[in-house]
């Protein structure tokens, strides 16, 4: 096995609620599944059988309906609730064989925690809050006073410090959260619904703060949420669970085009998708493609083909596919008018730069505006995959399937 | 029916054996409550009665505001004036040392039972025995085991007044929110620091409820501890129950009503801070002299 390099890295994750979990765990190898398992030991699955990893510097998004397991899952990566079985490694280090003395470090440390109810302590004022961390590691109150005013300083809070925290809005306390759990400068930050019970407005402005906070320093964050816009604003990855399973991890991109299931489609039912587009999904065959090798097609020839086809443009490849260039009917019918033969090569069209699969919808619709034809999507080695034509882009954002 | 169950003499021979064979024991106890309580009697009593009923005062104004200071001095005038003032003094020093001994067990058993499922399962019903149980009953094997006196007193009053401590405890600590909870946990704290810096802090108005109840408990049973001779308002009382004189059991009675509202309301104000912070007028002005602290931006280099 290579040796792992994610931040995180989980690998076969089972956390089994009940009295017997153990023994639940065999039942469960036996190959028992969940319903019975909890049928007739009593024993309610958790977290079955997970295994993914977060790589450093990502926000990685874990999705699902409330009882996915999500928040049992991380949970397990900083150890509030033990594992029953498999292997939670920060950094490559085994966080379920630590001991106690170890872990108490590596919080310390390595990583902290946002909350859905904000968990900040009523009977300390804002900075005494944002310092809670860096008091329990020892620092001194100097010198942990001048590190909190400066997180608070940076998610807005200048001038809060003394104020009670239950003075304060919703959003300010998980602001206060925020700095928190940034004042002990973690290289992974855990987030527990942490937007969730906030306003849609306010919700807006804290993953702004959280987008900008990691484009001044990158750190790892493990966000869940049950909201898909959020996952999506925010996740470089998302993770979508569903009873103790994860069903799907992929970029935004990947799970808008190829939900795995219809658990996965469901999320995305309310959300407006065509964001997501990307070139590659939105190209088809219906423009005719010639071969340009040492005779081509002749040009009267051509014209009469794509008459005869009702096709306006036509592209040209190389025999590699490499893309050379677009003809249209109506320059060949120009060039032709006189029934004298003419090679290809003289009928080409001023070059039209492809486009890289990749390419974002809106880059896409801005390119079919300033081009007259259709525009040819060509792969990372420069050979031709298919056209996206106008008609091809509408009939797609109406929704309409191939 | 000619069974019958002698649990009446099982005890009888408990307390003749306790006294056998630990009297040493209870000697040493009694010795150490003794000295603890006849110190605070002796601090209470340097002080000159107006001097405390002015501290009392002032402490009244720190925490519920100019009107309650009024009443306190009202109701402590009133008692140093029909003649009390010494008894009261006295029972003061009683509720006291009781309270600070029930305290000083009650809470740390308490701090036990939240942590422990089995060990708040087995203080449940020693608590709900400690707690119904006729509170003159203590003060028989009281008297037996430590001869009369203020020391038997105390010791029937500590395990009468305990159980509110412990039980508000217990209930204090397992109630803190669980994410504030996992707040500290993921944080890093050590189980010690838990206990002091997350849950204690977080379930002390749930404490101090405790602490509140366990004074009025306490109050309450050192006047019953007049019989084994604990002295104070509790004399008077006895006296005038043997001597059917109303006038005195309305005077005496009154004394320790008085004491009892002052008591109760101050205490009271320590479980609920942010009630006292608001109405406290002195609180306001000490506040703006000490309590904020202006942020640390100048600290540093």
């Amino acid at each position: 096995m290579s040796p792992p390099h994610g931040k995180i890295v989980v690998r076969n994750l089972y956390k089994l609620f009940g009295s017997h979990p153990r023994q639940a765990m065999q039942r469960l190898n036996e190959g028992w599944d969940k319903q019975r398992l909890n049928r007739e030991s009593g024993v309610i699955v958790g977290v079955n059988d997970v295994s993914f990893e977060v790589a450093e510097g990502e926000i990685f998004v874990l999705m699902g309906l409330s009882g996915s397991g999500k928040s049992t899952l991380i949970r397990l990566v900083n150890r509030l609730i033990e594992p029953t079985a498999g292997q939670v490694l920060i950094d490559g280090r085994d966080v379920s064989s630590m001991n106690r003395r170890e872990l108490i470090e590596l919080r310390r440390r390595e990583m902290s925690m946002v909350f859905q109810s904000f968990a900040l302590m009523p009977t300390r004022n804002v900075l005494d809050n944002a310092a809670f961390g860096l008091e329990v590691a020892g620092v001194g109150r100097a010198a942990r006073e001048r590190r909190a005013t400066e997180v608070l300083e940076q998610v807005g809070l200048q001038g809060f410090a003394t104020k009670r925290v239950d003075e304060l809005s919703g959003g300010m306390q998980q602001r206060v959260g925020l700095a928190r759990a940034l004042a002990v400068d973690p290289s992974l930050i855990i987030m527990d619904e942490a937007f969730s019970a906030l306003d849609p407005l306010i919700r807006r402005e804290m993953q702004e703060i959280l987008l900008g906070l990691q484009r001044e320093h990158r750190r790892t964050v493990l966000f869940v949420s049950h909201d898909i816009e959020e996952a999506l604003r925010i996740g470089s990855r998302i993770a979508i669970m569903e009873g103790g399973r994860m069903v799907q991890v992929g970029t935004p991109e990947e799970l808008v085009a190829a939900p795995a299931d219809d658990y996965v489609r469901h999320f995305f039912s309310t959300v407006d998708t065509s964001r997501f587009l990307v070139a590659d999904q939105l190209k088809a065959d219906s423009v005719p493609v010639y071969v340009h090798n040492g005779r081509a097609p002749e040009g009267c020839q051509v014209r009469r083909d794509l008459e005869a086809q009702d096709k306006h443009y036509a592209f040209v490849v190389d025999e590699q596919r490499s893309f050379r260039g677009s003809i249209s009917l109506e320059k060949l019918a120009l060039l032709t008018a006189d029934d004298r033969p003419l090679s290809l090569e003289q009928s080409l069209l001023k070059p039209v730069a492809p486009v890289a699969p990749n390419l974002p919808l809106s880059d896409v619709i801005e390119r079919l505006i300033s081009n007259e034809g259709p525009i040819p999507v060509v792969d990372d080695d420069g050979r031709y995959t298919g056209a996206i034509t106008k008609g091809r882009l509408l009939s797609r954002l109406q929704g309409a399937q191939p | 029916m000619n069974f019958q169950l002698h649990i009446g003499d099982w005890v009888n021979d408990g307390v003749d054996y306790l006294l056998d064979n630990y009297s040493g024991v209870f000697d040493a106890i009694g010795l150490v409550v003794d000295e603890f309580a006849s110190t605070i009697e002796s601090l209470l009593q340097v002080m000159p009665a107006e001097v405390m009923i002015l501290l009392f005062a002032l402490l009244g104004a720190w925490r519920l505001g100019l009107r309650f200071a009024v009443f306190t001095l009202a109701a402590l005038g009133l008692i140093l004036l029909s003649g009390f003032w010494p008894q009261t003094v006295v029972t003061l020093g009683l509720t006291l040392s009781a309270t600070m001994i029930s305290l000083l067990i009650g809470i740390p058993l308490g701090i036990w039972a939240a942590t422990s499922d089995r060990v708040n399962m087995l203080l449940r019903p020693l608590l709900d025995f400690m707690q119904t149980m006729p509170a003159f009953v203590y003060l028989i094997p009281a008297a037996m085991l430590f001869g009369l006196g203020r020391v038997p007193g105390i010791i029937a009053t500590v395990i009468f007044a305990m159980p509110p401590a412990v039980r508000l405890t217990t209930l204090g600590i397992r109630q803190v929110n669980k994410e504030i909870i996992e707040a500290g946990q993921s944080f890093g704290c050590t189980s010690s620091q838990l206990l002091f810096k997350v849950q204690l802090p977080n379930a002390l108005p749930s404490i101090m409820a405790g602490v509140n109840q366990t004074i009025m408990m306490a109050l309450s049973m050192v006047i019953i501890a007049s019989m084994v001779g604990a002295g104070g308002l509790g004399n008077e009382v006895l006296a005038s129950i043997q001597r059917l004189d109303i006038g005195l059991g309305f005077e005496s009675g009154m004394s320790v009503v008085l004491l009892a509202i002052v008591l109760d309301r101050i205490t009271e104000s320590f479980g609920d801070s942010r009630r006292a912070r608001r109405s406290g007028y002195l609180s306001r002005l000490f506040g703006r002299i000490s309590g904020q602290r202006a942020p640390v931006k100048g600290e540093s280099h």
